[in-house]
Order: C-alpha cells, then sequence, then structure tokens
C-alpha cells in the first residue's frame, strides 16, 4: 500500500481514528513524523522529543497564548521547548498541565522538598500529598501493615 | 587553585573505590534551581543575564558551605579549559559552549560543581565515587537549604520546584549513574538491559549525556521524571533496586565469560595492553575503547601490570583537552594522535 500523503513510499504507519467520526489514514514513516503521529527517538534528546509532542499538540487551540509577565508566547515554546519565566506555567496553565503529566509518567503534584524558607501551609500540603500517595501504593501492593501507619500519619498531620 | 591545579589529579569520581566500584563508576545528584524574581535564560537578555550571575555568585561566596568553592567566570576562560571542565564533568557540554555570563563554582576535592546560567539559573550536582547517592544527597540538600536562606527560588505550591523546561518541574533532580557493563555488551545483552531501564522511565545515555554515545562501554542511568516522587523515593529506587540489578547482571556476564570463554577474554584484556603499549598513533575514542577490557580484566583480577589508579589517570588525561595542558600547547587532532600514543607508552613503560 501506498502512503496516502506522498503517494510515493510504502505505508507503514496505519491509523484508525473513531473521533468524530471513523476515518482510516495510510502513512510512511516519514509523513507520520512530519504529522506528528509518530516520534521517531534514535538521536533526538529528551528536549527535541518534547517538542515534537508540543508541535504535535499545536493543533489545540491556544497557540497565541501571551504571558503577560514575559511576553512569551505559547507559540514561541513550542518551537524552543523552553519556559520565558516562572509565572508561565500559570499564564499556559490549561496547555501546559497535560505536557506535564505526560513527560512526568501521570505526575501532576509535587510531593518533594519543600524550600525550607517556605510557610508551614506550602509544607503541610505537599507532605499530606505524598503521603496519600504512598498509601495509595501500600494498598496497591497489599501491604496493610505499611498502609495502616502511613493513614496515621495522614490523621496526625491534618489535625 | 585555579583549572591548571585541578588538572594535576584525577579527581574525585575517578577514585575508583566506593560501593559497587567494579561495575559503578560514579553518582551523581543534580538539583535546577530558578531564582523567583528574574524571567528564564531564554528570555533574559544580557542585562538580566549579568544581575541572575552577580545575585548567584555572591550567594555563593557568602554561604559558609560553599563559599571556599573556585568559581570560575566562563565568559573568560579559554575553550581548552572549558573543555576541561567537561571531560572532569564539572560543567556540561552546553555550558562550555555557551554565550554571555555564566560560570561555576567548583569545591576544591571536585565533589561538587555548581553551574551557573546553564539552561537553569542555578545547577547544583554533586559526584561521587561508586554508589554513594544517600550521601551525596544528604550534601547536596544541605548546600540547597543554606542557598534557600539568601535566595528565594522559584516554587510553586502544586508543581514544586519551577524549571526553563517542563521536563525538570517538580524536584529538579537527575540521579545519574554511570555504569562500565563491558560484559553485558559483550553478551549482547545490553540491549536488554536498555530495553528494561527505558521501561521503568529511565534514560539510558553515553559517557558525556544527553545526545552523547557510550564509549568505552560506560553507560549513564538517570530518571526522566521529576514530578510525582519525592526525593527519597526517586533515589532509593535507584540505590535499592534498578543499579543492585544492572550490577548483579554485569557481574553474572563477567562470571560467564570467564568460566566459559575465558581465552576469549583474556585475549581481550591482553591484546588491548599490546595496543596501548606500541600504538604510534591513537584516538581518544580507540584509547577509551581498550581502557575498557582492561579495567575488566582488572576488576576480575586477571590484569596486574597496572592498577585502576594508572588506568583512571590514562582514561583523562588521554582526552583532548587534558592531553594539550598535559603537552602545554595546543595540538590538532592529527598531532594529538601521535602525542596522546607516545604519552601512553611513556606511562606504561
Amino acid at each position: 500500500m501506498v502512503c496516502q500523503h506522498c503517494n510515493q513510499s510504502k505505508a507503514t504507519v496505519h491509523i484508525t481514528d473513531t473521533h468524530p467520526e471513523k476515518r482510516e489514514q495510510h502513512l510512511c514513516d516519514e509523513c507520520a513524523e512530519k504529522a506528528g503521529v509518530i516520534i521517531k527517538q534514535s538521536h533526538h534528546t529528551t528536549n527535541e522529543i518534547l517538542q515534537q509532542f508540543i508541535k504535535h499538540k499545536s493543533g489545540l487551540a491556544g497557540g497565541d497564548l501571551v504571558c503577560p509577565k514575559c511576553g512569551l508566547t505559547f507559540k514561541e515554546f513550542q518551537l524552543k521547548g523552553q519556559l520565558g519565566c516562572p509565572y508561565d506555567y500559570v499564564a499556559f496553565a490549561a496547555l501546559l498541565t497535560p505536557l506535564i503529566q505526560r513527560a512526568h509518567d501521570g505526575g501532576t503534584h509535587h510531593v518533594g522538598k519543600v524550600p525550607p524558607t517556605a510557610d508551614a501551609t506550602i509544607k503541610k500540603h505537599t507532605g499530606l500529598l505524598r503521603l496519600r500517595r504512598e498509601l495509595q501504593e501500600a494498598v496497591e501492593q497489599e501491604n496493610f501493615e505499611r498502609a495502616a501507619r502511613v493513614r496515621d500519619q495522614i490523621r496526625t498531620m491534618e489535625n | 587553585m585555579g583549572i591548571d591545579d585541578l588538572t594535576k589529579s584525577t579527581g574525585e569520581w575517578l577514585r575508583g573505590d566506593g560501593p559497587m566500584s567494579d561495575v559503578v563508576v560514579s553518582s551523581r545528584i543534580r538539583l535546577a534551581r530558578n531564582l523567583a524574581e528574574h524571567p528564564f535564560l531564554g528570555t533574559a537578555d544580557a542585562v538580566e543575564r549579568t544581575e541572575i550571575y552577580r545575585c548567584l555568585s555572591q550567594a555563593i561566596t557568602s554561604t559558609a558551605a560553599v563559599e571556599d568553592d573556585i568559581l570560575v567566570d566562563l565568559e573568560t576562560t579559554d575553550a581548552i579549559d572549558r573543555i576541561v571542565l567537561v571531560e572532569r564533568h564539572l560543567i556540561s557540554r552546553q555550558h562550555a559552549a555557551g554565550e554571555g555570563s555564566r560560570g561555576v563554582a567548583i569545591s576544591p576535592s571536585e565533589t561538587r560543581a555548581v553551574m551557573i546560567n546553564e539552561e537553569d539559573h542555578l545547577r547544583l550536582q554533586g559526584l561521587r565515587s561508586g554508589l554513594q547517592l544517600e550521601a551525596l544527597w544528604t550534601e547536596i540538600n544541605e548546600i540547597d537549604d543554606a542557598l534557600s536562606k539568601n535566595i528565594a527560588f522559584a516554587f510553586d505550591r502544586q508543581l514544586g520546584y519551577l524549571t526553563a523546561c517542563p521536563t525538570n518541574v517538580g524536584t529538579g533532580i537527575r540521579v545519574s549513574v554511570m555504569l562500565h557493563l563491558p560484559a553485558l555488551r559483550l553478551t549482547k545483552e545490553i540491549e536488554r538491559v536498555a530495553r528494561a531501564a527505558k521501561d521503568l522511565r529511565l534514560a539510558v545515555r553515553g559517557t558525556y549525556g544527553e545526545g552523547t554515545e557510550a564509549v568505552g562501554d560506560l553507560y549513564q542511568v538517570s530518571n526522566q521524571t521529576t514530578l510525582g516522587k519525592s526525593e527519597d523515593a526517586i533515589i532509593n529506587t535507584f540505590s535499592e533496586t534498578i543499579i543492585p540489578n544492572i550490577v548483579g547482571y554485569e557481574r553474572t556476564a563477567r562470571e560467564t565469560l570467564a568460566k566459559h570463554h575465558e581465552s576469549q577474554l583474556d585475549d581481550r584484556v591482553w591484546r588491548a595492553y599490546g595496543v596501548l603499549c606500541n600504538a604510534r598513533r591513537i584516538s581518544s575514542g580507540e584509547t577509551q575503547s581498550l581502557l575498557s577490557p582492561i579495567r575488566m580484566g582488572i576488576q576480575m583480577g586477571r590484569f596486574k601490570p597496572f592498577d585502576l589508579a594508572t588506568l583512571h589517570e590514562l582514561f583523562l588525561y588521554t582526552q583532548p583537552a587534558h592531553l594539550q595542558k598535559l603537552h602545554g600547547q595546543t595540538l590538532d587532532e592529527d598531532q594529538r594522535a601521535v602525542v596522546r600514543a607516545d604519552y601512553i607508552r611513556k606511562r606504561l613503560a
């Protein structure tokens, strides 16, 4: 089968879209990569892979969003893979969240170290998140002894 | 103390000792941090960049735990000296090749290097020989705490430490362990290990990090996810599961080679020694490829003519920038091949 896009190379990637209506696509490696359907990993750094993924997602609305603080547009971020200032995480939150989640294996909340000068509320908030995740893991592993211990720690911290 | 003084010895990460040092060459932990009130470096102009550099270098020189570190202004450092720092794993290739205000603060023992204005404003990294992640984390964490008292780092309640690239957000931690895996490569099991590591969301890279080839059978294994797990959890997985497993596979592969392919194993080790002792021209890549089986031979007790310290000396001083420092003049690739072969022959005579 020949690639539907360039009509030259052999189609190696076959996609069936089910939404909004059923549609089949047959593409060669090169056209599939250009369309952002596949990402060839060889010789690409993590940043390049992320950038390709970001570009693929740029079909979504929001490319014109601008950070009011540093003036970076979301499009510029898509090109460079680098944010302009800490506030971009808020300005582009809606578009960044799925990217971050994917880059961090589903992780959406920080459960690590908190700057020692940060206020007590932040420390508590982050500590609770970490414990809840630990509780979930312990239950999944059927380690009920550990789960009970973590549950007690959560109760102490909440009170 | 300056860069010339550093090149007089091989540095901490090549000591060749520490837990599991038969396979684990070194451990590294780095934290990415940014100043809360400044733009990231991609949008910072020259004035802001200089201000960030000034602010961070001042914080370092006024923080007791790091005040004795050697601060190197890379903007005014010559190219060979910058590559010397790359070869010693104190700065990244990107940092050496970068532009504008930037620098690195290096501890006298070279166990710590704090890069200023690399991809993030601050990259705090610690380096140790063998598998020593917990000790490393204790040190780096304390220094991060000490610096935090003088600097407000960009931090968000939900996302943690905010970094220029969202792939580092959260803890901003990168744990990297450099492994010497010659037997796994010889038995062609290395691909299987690399695939298993990727399934665990780990990156397996060459000696000098992202985008580099594994020269001399040296592989760097590092975490890719930095959000949703604590620093301790990431480090524990490395020290208790991932690294001991890979070390176990490599040791088994070495035993298998010694048991079933003894003559081929010894031939590889001693043939490498023969070439090093007799070559009249040699590239840096070939030198490292030949040092690899010898390192394995030393660790397995099958090679006695020289020890690990000498091997590490050869490993470091035959690299392009160190070789030129040692020779005292700039050399092109062609000249280096001759000078390198001469140096090795004299060192092993």
